[in-house]
């Protein structure tokens, strides 16, 4: 072990300064979020991710934050185990009609203020499940929502550039 | 001994060569549906697929010695067929989904409960013929009786970035009795949705079935189109399809080496083997233009062909990966705190995994060889070996991957050095007339089976898509067994089954 963590430290960190915030996301939230939010959250959110019917994918992606590279804690941002200790709950996939009560009940669980951030094309609206008997549609469609990150699944920078447009409204 | 020769059918050999490509598909009737189940109960054969296109049953089957696959079809009789579970358990699941989906049932079936349909569809049998949905019934899970237990109900939604299950553990203080699962939660009627839909539309679904192994499934697609529609991808495609199906199979085994050990809280794993699974997607984007390769790949050939640039990035990757590699094995290998967490947990008997006909690491680990790569090109013309061993526990799980992904560099410099010249890609026409294609690939988990029958004018009628998983969640159940519930995480991960490929 010593030896991995001594190259580890003669060879610096690999963490890669974090993009700009994203503009869209920017101009969706400034309506969503409010000044005595901003108060309670200082710059720190915790954010519980929900796979409300993914392929994985979005889920893979979401993983890559926390690897060395893109270090997401570095941030103020962290991924919890409960949606009662959660701030923002990050949900995926087109909602399937067999995960509608699990997210809706995930929504109620989590307390206010809190944020839902749609990750990925099926999550904005189906995308190519759309219109099946098992799939309710878009996030939207079931718990409001304050803001899109696009993709197919979004890379890990096009996720940090949406999480730090709501860091921005929030903190 | 060909597969079908022991198995009553009605055509000729030619015929059934005709009906489905690459591999036989017969109709058979009463007797030949028997016969199929009893060199099933025999072991004689390993069940590769069981599903339903009504009024029709098909059941693929797989010899032995792993080189024989095929199909035996039998049409209901009033909306129903002989079990195949009520001899051979492995087809429990795939019955239940068949009813949910088609409504047709199986006589004499173990289990008659619900799998797929948990009651929130508006609609009964979208694959048959659909009637309106009925007020769900509340599920009975299998009862457990003893003294002392008590039960944890976890998820669908789990603490995790993960995908969305039901567990229902029965437990004795720590030590888990039974495990039972709840699957069906991202069940997004990926059949449906492909019937009538063109080959392009059907192959973005294919792609989307299982995000981790989108290559995979885009893989076993191309092949069940190209064989349907007789065509051959040019020999560049189909070592960029191989080129590609190694990152794949690359970044999956970086994740799941790190993440079973950071299940043992051994985090420095993790932080090790997520910057090699980064650095490899990152090399996958440079050389396709995608992290995870997603629709990189399409009946016919490749979407496109490797970057300027790309095999230098692959060289770099191969390089920094041989460098750092070895030292986690060790470190692996070294660490006695860890080994205490994965050596004889999750235990599963090679008996069931021969039962099962589990593929990927859950079979290799048990002693079961299967390595579908052995029987398609170009790995047919390249040289890997399939890693094999007999402990059946999660340190196993973890050499099988590790070995593999030695494998994978060897297979990424073999293609390399030999990557054919020329097109990528050859083109898709309709055949003017009704065919059936079946695709079998090796994602990084097992193997991913697709069958489907195209019309006249190449549209889906029917697709079936069976992901590795549905012969490796019921084990996880036995694998639990007799462990303290603190090391499910540790057992789930080392098998890293599929929700969204199982549940479609």
């Amino acid at each position: 072990m010593r030896k991995v963590l001594f190259d580890s430290f003669i060879h610096g960190p690999l963490t890669e300064p974090a993009p700009e915030p994203d503009a869209a996301g920017l101009a969706e939230l400034a309506k969503a979020v409010n000044r005595a939010a901003r108060v309670k959250l200082g710059r720190s959110l915790s954010i519980r991710q929900v796979d409300a019917g993914s392929c994985n994918g979005c889920e893979l992606e979401i993983h890559a934050l926390n690897n060395a590279f893109y270090d997401l804690e570095r941030l103020g941002l962290h991924f919890v185990a409960s949606p009662r200790h959660a701030d923002v709950l990050m949900v995926t996939g087109p909602v399937t009609k067999n995960m509608r009560e699990a997210l809706q009940r995930t929504y109620n669980a989590t307390p206010d203020p809190k944020w839902v951030i749609a990750v990925g094309a099926c999550a904005a609206d189906g995308g190519p499940f759309a219109g099946s008997y098992a799939v309710e549609g878009g996030v939207k469609d079931v718990v409001p929502v304050d803001l899109h990150i696009p993709g197919c699944p979004p890379n890990p920078k096009a996720l940090l550039a949406g999480l730090l447009a709501l860091l921005q409204n929030v903190a | 001994m060909a597969l079908l020769d022991n198995i009553a059918h009605r055509e000729t050999a030619k015929q059934h060569r005709a009906n489905c490509r690459p591999w036989p598909r017969t109709d058979v009737g009463e007797e030949g549906w028997h016969q199929a189940i009893d060199l099933l109960a025999a072991g004689r054969c390993t069940l590769l697929g069981l599903w339903g296109d009504a009024p029709v049953v098909h059941m693929a089957l797989q010899s032995e010695d792993f080189s024989d696959i095929a199909v035996v079809s039998y049409t209901c009789k009033d909306g129903t067929y002989p079990s195949v579970s009520a001899r051979h358990p492995p087809a429990g699941r795939l019955e239940r989904a068949i009813r949910d989906l088609c409504g047709l049932d199986a006589v004499n079936a173990p289990d008659a409960r619900g799998w797929l349909d948990l009651g929130f569809w508006k609609v009964r049998h979208p694959l048959g013929k659909a009637t309106p949905a009925r007020k769900p019934q509340p599920y009975q899970f299998l009862p457990v009786e003893g003294e002392g237990l008590h039960q944890i109900p976890v998820g669908p939604v789990h603490a995790g970035i993960i995908e969305p299950g039901h567990f229902r553990f029965t437990a004795n203080g720590e030590h888990v009795v039974r495990l039972e699962q709840r699957l069906g939660y991202v069940h997004k009627g990926i059949e449906r949705l492909m019937q009538g839909s063109t080959i392009e539309q059907a192959g973005k679904l294919a792609a989307r079935t299982s995000g981790d192994s989108t290559v995979a499934y885009s893989y076993a697609f191309a092949q069940a189109v190209e064989a349907a529609l007789e065509l051959k991808a040019p020999p560049r495609a189909l070592y960029l399809r191989a080129l590609m199906a190694e990152l794949e199979r690359l970044a999956n085994h970086f994740g799941d080496i790190g993440a079973i050990c950071n299940d043992a809280s051994f985090a420095i794993m993790h932080a090790q083997t997520g910057i090699l699974r980064e650095r490899t997607l990152r090399t996958a984007e440079a050389c396709f233009g995608h992290r995870l390769m997603m629709d990189a790949i399409v009946p016919g050939g490749v979407a496109r062909d490797i970057a300027e640039g790309g095999a230098q990035a692959l060289q770099a990757l191969l390089t920094e990966v041989r460098r750092v590699f070895p030292r986690l094995v060790e470190l692996y290998d070294n660490t006695a705190s860890l080994q205490d967490r994965t050596v004889t947990t999750g235990f599963v008997k090679p008996d069931y995994v021969r039962l099962w006909g589990a593929g990927g690491y859950v079979g290799r680990a048990s002693g079961r060889g299967f390595d579908a790569r052995r029987l398609y090109a170009p790995y047919t013309q390249l040289t890997f070996d399939v890693p094999v061993l007999d402990a059946g526990d999660v340190n196993a799980r973890v050499c099988i991957r590790i070995r593999e992904v030695e494998q994978s560099l060897a297979l990424i410099e073999q293609i390399l050095s030999r990557l054919p010249a020329g097109k990528i890609d050859t083109p898709v026409k309709p055949k003017g007339k009704a065919c059936e294609g079946l695709g079998l690939t090796e994602a990084f988990r097992g193997d991913v089976l697709i069958w489907l029958r195209l019309d006249g004018k190449g549209r889906i009628e029917r697709c079936h898509l069976r992901d590795a998983s549905w012969f490796q969640w019921p084990l996880l159940e036995v694998a639990i067994e007799g462990n303290i519930v603190a090391d499910f995480p540790l057992c789930n991960k080392s098998f890293n089954c599929s929700y969204s490929g199982h549940d479609a």
